[in-house]
C-alpha cells in the first residue's frame, strides 16, 4: 500500500499557505543553481512553472512532444480564467471563490487546496496583465469581467474568444526569456516515455525525439508533470489529437498513485457529432450561456420543425425551468444531464435527435447583433466554419462532449506525487476541482500551480537532497526504463496484425462513452471492463504499425498511446464502479435523488439530481499499480472538511 | 463525394521528394480536410502504405500546428481559417487536389508535409516578451489600458504562429509574424520600455534566421487564418525606424554594492 499523506498545514484555513510557505525550507541562491529540475510539458502549467523555477535560479529543463511549446492544448480554452478580484464591487471575494469551487467540485475535492487556488487567484490576473495579456478592457481602461457557471458574480477575466491563447502565450514568452538568458533548456519535438524511479525517488525520464527518433536520458533532482488530462482516452473530445496520458500513465506504472481517475468532465456546449468519421468535437465556449438560452421544444413532434417557427409556448428553456437561482449559468455537470434526458426523452433536435438549442434570439434583440458579435463572434464563425449555419439568425445547435478531467496523479499540498520528488501540475494532478471543475477554472489552476504553488513548495523536497547528487544516466534503473522504452516499440513496430492504432482508439472511444460516459451503472461498467480487457488483448495480437523506429512517425506515436488509453480506460471503469455514488461528473444511475427523498420535497434538488453518499464515499480514490494483469490496489486519502461542511448541492 | 489527391512525399529532408496520387474513398461534405487526410490514411495503412505524415493537434484553428498548401494556397481556399477548419464542402466531387508542404528555406522539411518551424521560437526567444517576474507586478488595474489599445493589440495577439504568412511570401518573408508579435507589445503601455530594444532584437533574428524581405505584395495577409493586417507591418517599421534613430541604449557600468 502506498502511503499517502496529504500534508496539509494544521491551523485556520486562510492562514495555512502563509504557514505553510514559512515554515517550508528554502535553497540558498548559491545552491539553487545545482538542482536539475525537468518540467515535461509547455501548457500553462508547464510554462509558467519552467519560468518561474528558472527565474529562482534551478536548472530547469522543459520537454514538449509538440513543435513548439506555445501549442499545448491551453491554447484552445476559449471562455476565460476566474480571479477573485471583487472589481465589479458584487460581493465577490477570496472566501466566496473558494466556497464556490468547492461548492461546484461537489465536496469532492481537498478544502485547502481550494483555499490557496482561490487566494492566489488574484496575483495571477496581476502576472498576466504585466506580461502584457490584452485582457478585454473597459472603456475607463480598466478590466472587464463577464459570468460562468456556477457563479453569482461576474469574476471571468478574458481575452475575446480566445483567453487560453492569450494566458499561454504569456507563459511562453516567459519561457522564451528564460530559454534566452539560459535558464531553461528547451526539448521540442521530444516525448517522454517513461520515469525513472531510484531508490524510491524520481530522478529522471526517458524521451523519444519525434523527428529523429532517438530514445535519450535525462536524469534530475525533481521530476515535474505538467502534461495535462487524459480526455482522449474517449477518442472524441474537445482536446487536442495530439493530448494524451502516456506520461501520467507510466509514471502511474512505476508507482505514482491515480487519483479518481472516473471524474471526467462533460461539457454541455459543443457542436454535436455528424458522422463516424469525425475526429475531433469542438466546444461553444461556457460564456456563451451568458447570453444564449437553453431550450428544446415541448412535443417530440417539433423536433424536426424549423424552430424559428416554434412558438414560444411551445419551447421548454429547462435549464430556466428546473434551476431557476442559475438558469442557463447551472454547472456543467448538471447543464449536460440536463441536455442527456432531454435528448434521452426524444426531445432533441438536429438530424442524429442527440442536440439542443442554444438561443441568442433574445439577446440579439436586448443589445443588438454588434453587441453579440463583438462578444462571440469568434464563435460564431467556427461555428459556422463546421455547421455551414448561421447562429446570428437561427439557434447553435449543441450537445454535451468529452471537455476535461479532474481526475489524474495523486499530489499532497505541495503538488507532489506519493512518489517523492514527483510534482504534478495543471489538469495532470487530481487535486483541486472534485468531481467537477466550474468554467474558467482550468486555466486558474494551471497558471496558480505553475506561477506560485510550485515554485514555493519544490524546495521543501529539494533541501532534502543533497545538491550535486542526483545519480547519473549510467545508473541501472535508467538502463531498465530505456529498454523497457525500447521493449515496447519494438513490440509495436513488430506485430504482425491488419488494424491501425487509430481503429482500435476509435472502438475504445464508443465503447467508453457507452459504457461509462454520462450516466453509468453497475452492470455497464462491468460489462466494460470485459470487453476492454478483450480489445487489449486484441490490440497486442492484431494491431499493424507502420514505419520505422528511427524517423518521424505518427503511428508508432498514436500506437503507445493507444495502448496506455487501452489501460487507462480499464481503471476509469473501475474507479466508477467502486464509486457507488454520485458526485458531480460521475453520475451513477442507482444514487439519485427522487421525489420520495426530502430535499426534493424541500425544494433543495430535482428529482435525477446526484446523490453522493458522503458516510461512504468522502474520500480520494488513489489506485496503486500492482504490475501486470494484476487488479490495482485502493488507497483513500479521507477528506476533512475544516471550514465548510458538506451539504446538499442546489443551484434551484 | 471521392476526390484525387496528389501529395508531396519525401521521406527526409535528405531525400527527394515526389508527388503522389491517391484516389480518396467515399467521403462526407462536411468533413474537414483533416478527416479526409485520417481517411485516406487509414486506407493506406490498411494497404501496408506508408501515411502520408502532416502536422496538426487542436483542430479548432487555435494551436497553428496544422499547415499545408492547398492548390496553391497556405491553409486552403477560405479567408480567415487554417487548414483544420477548411471542410470538404469547398470542393467539388471528383476534384484533383494538390497538397504541398510549406515552402521556405527557413522552414526546413521534416517529413512530407511536416515542416520544422522553430525558426519562429527563437524570434520569440531573441525579444517577444515583457520583462517581468514571477510575484513582482503591481495590481492589474493600476495601470488603466485604453479599449482602444487593448482591442489593437489583441487583434495582433491573435497571431497563431501557423507560418502560413511565410509559405505565402515569394520571399519568405516572416515580416507579419514579427510585425504581430511587435505590435502586439508595443501597442499596451506594459510594453513600452522594451519596446525598442524589442523591434531590434527580433529584427535581427528574423534576418539570422534566413528569412526574406518584405516588398509589400500583401499575400500574407491574403492567406493569414487570423487576418491579421498589413497596418502592423507597417507600424513595425515605424518602430524599427525609431529604434534606429535612437541609437543602442546607453550601457550603465558598475552596480554592486
Amino acid at each position: 500500500m502506498a502511503t499517502l499523506n496529504s500534508n496539509v498545514p494544521v491551523g485556520p484555513l486562510a492562514q495555512k499557505w502563509e504557514k505553510h510557505k514559512f515554515s517550508n525550507k528554502l535553497i540558498n541562491p548559491a545552491n539553487k543553481r545545482k538542482y536539475k529540475i525537468i518540467v515535461v510539458g509547455a501548457g500553462l502549467a508547464g510554462s509558467s512553472a519552467a519560468a518561474s523555477l528558472a527565474e529562482l535560479g534551478y536548472e530547469v529543463h522543459n520537454f514538449v512532444f509538440h513543435d513548439s511549446p506555445r501549442r499545448a492544448h491551453s491554447v484552445a480554452a476559449q471562455g476565460g480564467i476566474n480571479a477573485a478580484k471583487n472589481y465589479q464591487n458584487d460581493n465577490d471575494s477570496v472566501y466566496r471563490l473558494f466556497y464556490d469551487t468547492i461548492k461546484g467540485g461537489d465536496f469532492r475535492s481537498r478544502e485547502a487546496n481550494v483555499y490557496r487556488l482561490a487566494e492566489v487567484s488574484a496575483n495571477i490576473i496581476d502576472q498576466c496583465v504585466a506580461q502584457g495579456v490584452p485582457f478585454a478592457r473597459e472603456y475607463g481602461g480598466l478590466l472587464d469581467n463577464r459570468s460562468f457557471g456556477g457563479a453569482q458574480v461576474s469574476r471571468t477575466f478574458y481575452a475575446r474568444g480566445q483567453t487560453g491563447q492569450q494566458l499561454l502565450l504569456g507563459a511562453y514568452s516567459a519561457l522564451c526569456r528564460n530559454i534566452a538568458n539560459g535558464g531553461v533548456k528547451s526539448y521540442t519535438h521530444s516525448e517522454m516515455l517513461d520515469l525513472v524511479v531510484v531508490d524510491g525517488h524520481a530522478k529522471g525520464i526517458i524521451v523519444r525525439n519525434l523527428q529523429s527518433g532517438e530514445i535519450s536520458r535525462h536524469n534530475a533532482d525533481a521530476v515535474v508533470l505538467a502534461t495535462g488530462g487524459y480526455g482522449n482516452v474517449f477518442n472524441l473530445s474537445t482536446y487536442a489529437r495530439g493530448s494524451n496520458a502516456t506520461a501520467i500513465w507510466r509514471a502511474y506504472k512505476r508507482g505514482a498513485c491515480f487519483g479518481n481517475p472516473c471524474y471526467t468532465q462533460i461539457h454541455p456546449t459543443c457542436i454535436p457529432v455528424s458522422g463516424d468519421y469525425q475526429s475531433k468535437l469542438t466546444l461553444m465556449s461556457e460564456s456563451l450561456r451568458n447570453d444564449g438560452r437553453i431550450w428544446v421544444p415541448k412535443k417530440k413532434e417539433d423536433c424536426r420543425r424549423n424552430p424559428a417557427e416554434i412558438p414560444e409556448a411551445d419551447r421548454d428553456y429547462y435549464l430556466e425551468r428546473l434551476y431557476g437561482a442559475f438558469g442557463n449559468l447551472a454547472p456543467r455537470d448538471i447543464a449536460s444531464r440536463a441536455a442527456k434526458t432531454v435528448c434521452d426523452e426524444g426531445r432533441g433536435v438536429g438530424e442524429t435527435g442527440l442536440g439542443v438549442y442554444l438561443d441568442f434570439s433574445d439577446a440579439i434583440q436586448r443589445l443588438g447583433e454588434g453587441k453579440i458579435r463583438e462578444r462571440y463572434g469568434n464563435l460564431f464563425a467556427m461555428y459556422h466554419e463546421i455547421t455551414n449555419e448561421d447562429a446570428y439568425r437561427t439557434p447553435m445547435r449543441i450537445y454535451p462532449a468529452v471537455h476535461y478531467t479532474m481526475g489524474g496523479l495523486w499530489v499532497d499540498y505541495n503538488l507532489m506525487s506519493n512518489l517523492p520528488g514527483l510534482f504534478v501540475l495543471g489538469e495532470a494532478n487530481f487535486s483541486d476541482h472534485g468531481a467537477n471543475r466550474l468554467g474558467a477554472s482550468a486555466l486558474m489552476q494551471g497558471l496558480a500551480d505553475g506561477y506560485f504553488v510550485l515554485p514555493a513548495t519544490i524546495s521543501g523536497y529539494l533541501a532534502t537532497q543533497k545538491p550535486d547528487k542526483r545519480p547519473g544516466t549510467d545508473h541501472d534503473s535508467f538502463q531498465q526504463a530505456e529498454e523497457n522504452v525500447q521493449g515496447v516499440t519494438r513490440r509495436l513496430l513488430g506485430n504482425k496484425g491488419t488494424r491501425t492504432p487509430a481503429s482500435f482508439h476509435k472502438q475504445l472511444g464508443k465503447l467508453l462513452w457507452e459504457h461509462c460516459g454520462m450516466a453509468r451503472n453497475k452492470a455497464g461498467l462491468e460489462k466494460g471492463i470485459q470487453l476492454i480487457g478483450e480489445l487489449r488483448a486484441d490490440y497486442w495480437k492484431n494491431v499493424k504499425v507502420a514505419g520505422e523506429a528511427g524517423e518521424w512517425n505518427q503511428s508508432l506515436e498514436l500506437a503507445g498511446r493507444v495502448a496506455d488509453f487501452l489501460e487507462l480506460g480499464e481503471l476509469l471503469c473501475r474507479d466508477a464502479l467502486h464509486r457507488e455514488e454520485s458526485c458531480g461528473g460521475h453520475f451513477r444511475e442507482e444514487y439519485q435523488y427522487t421525489k420520495n427523498d426530502a430535499e426534493v420535497q424541500q425544494g433543495l434538488v430535482n428529482p435525477g439530481d446526484v446523490k453522493r453518499r458522503d458516510d461512504q464515499f468522502a474520500y480520494v480514490a488513489a489506485w496503486e499499480y500492482a504490475g501486470e494483469g494484476k487488479p490495482p490496489v485502493l488507497n483513500k486519502e479521507p477528506l476533512v472538511y475544516e471550514e465548510v461542511k458538506m451539504s446538499t448541492r442546489s443551484y434551484k | 463525394m471521392k476526390v484525387t489527391l496528389k501529395v508531396w512525399r519525401q521521406k527526409n529532408r535528405h531525400t527527394p521528394g515526389h508527388f503522389a496520387s491517391y484516389q480518396t474513398p467515399q467521403l462526407n461534405p462536411n468533413m474537414s480536410f483533416l478527416e479526409m487526410l485520417d481517411v485516406v490514411n487509414e486506407d493506406l495503412a490498411s494497404r501496408g502504405e506508408e501515411p502520408i505524415a502532416f502536422d496538426h493537434d487542436c483542430r479548432e484553428g487555435i494551436c497553428g500546428t496544422c499547415s499545408l498548401v492547398i492548390n496553391g494556397k497556405p491553409h486552403g481556399p477560405h479567408r480567415g481559417v487554417a487548414t483544420c477548419q477548411t471542410y470538404l464542402r469547398s470542393f467539388k466531387d471528383g476534384d484533383e487536389i494538390i497538397v504541398e508542404p510549406f515552402r521556405a528555406r527557413a522552414f526546413p522539411l521534416v517529413k512530407d508535409l511536416v515542416v520544422d518551424r522553430q525558426a519562429f521560437d527563437r524570434i520569440q526567444h531573441a525579444g517577444g516578451f515583457i520583462t517581468v517576474r514571477t510575484g513582482s507586478p503591481p495590481d492589474a488595474n493600476a495601470i488603466p489600458v485604453p479599449k482602444e489599445s487593448a482591442d489593437l493589440a489583441m487583434d495582433a495577439a491573435q497571431c497563431i504562429g501557423c507560418g502560413a504568412c511565410v509559405a505565402a511570401c515569394k520571399n519568405a518573408s516572416a515580416m507579419l509574424f514579427v510585425a504581430a508579435k511587435v505590435s502586439h507589445l508595443g501597442l499596451l503601455p506594459q510594453g513600452q520600455p522594451e519596446r525598442y530594444r524589442r523591434v531590434q532584437a527580433m529584427v535581427k533574428q528574423m534576418d539570422a534566421e534566413g528569412f526574406g524581405a518584405c516588398t509589400v505584395t500583401g499575400s500574407c495577409e491574403a492567406v493569414c487564418p487570423k487576418e491579421i493586417t498589413l497596418d502592423f507591418i507597417a507600424r513595425m517599421n515605424r518602430d524599427y525606424g525609431v529604434a534606429l534613430l535612437r541609437g543602442a541604449p546607453k550601457k550603465i557600468a558598475g552596480g554592486g554594492a
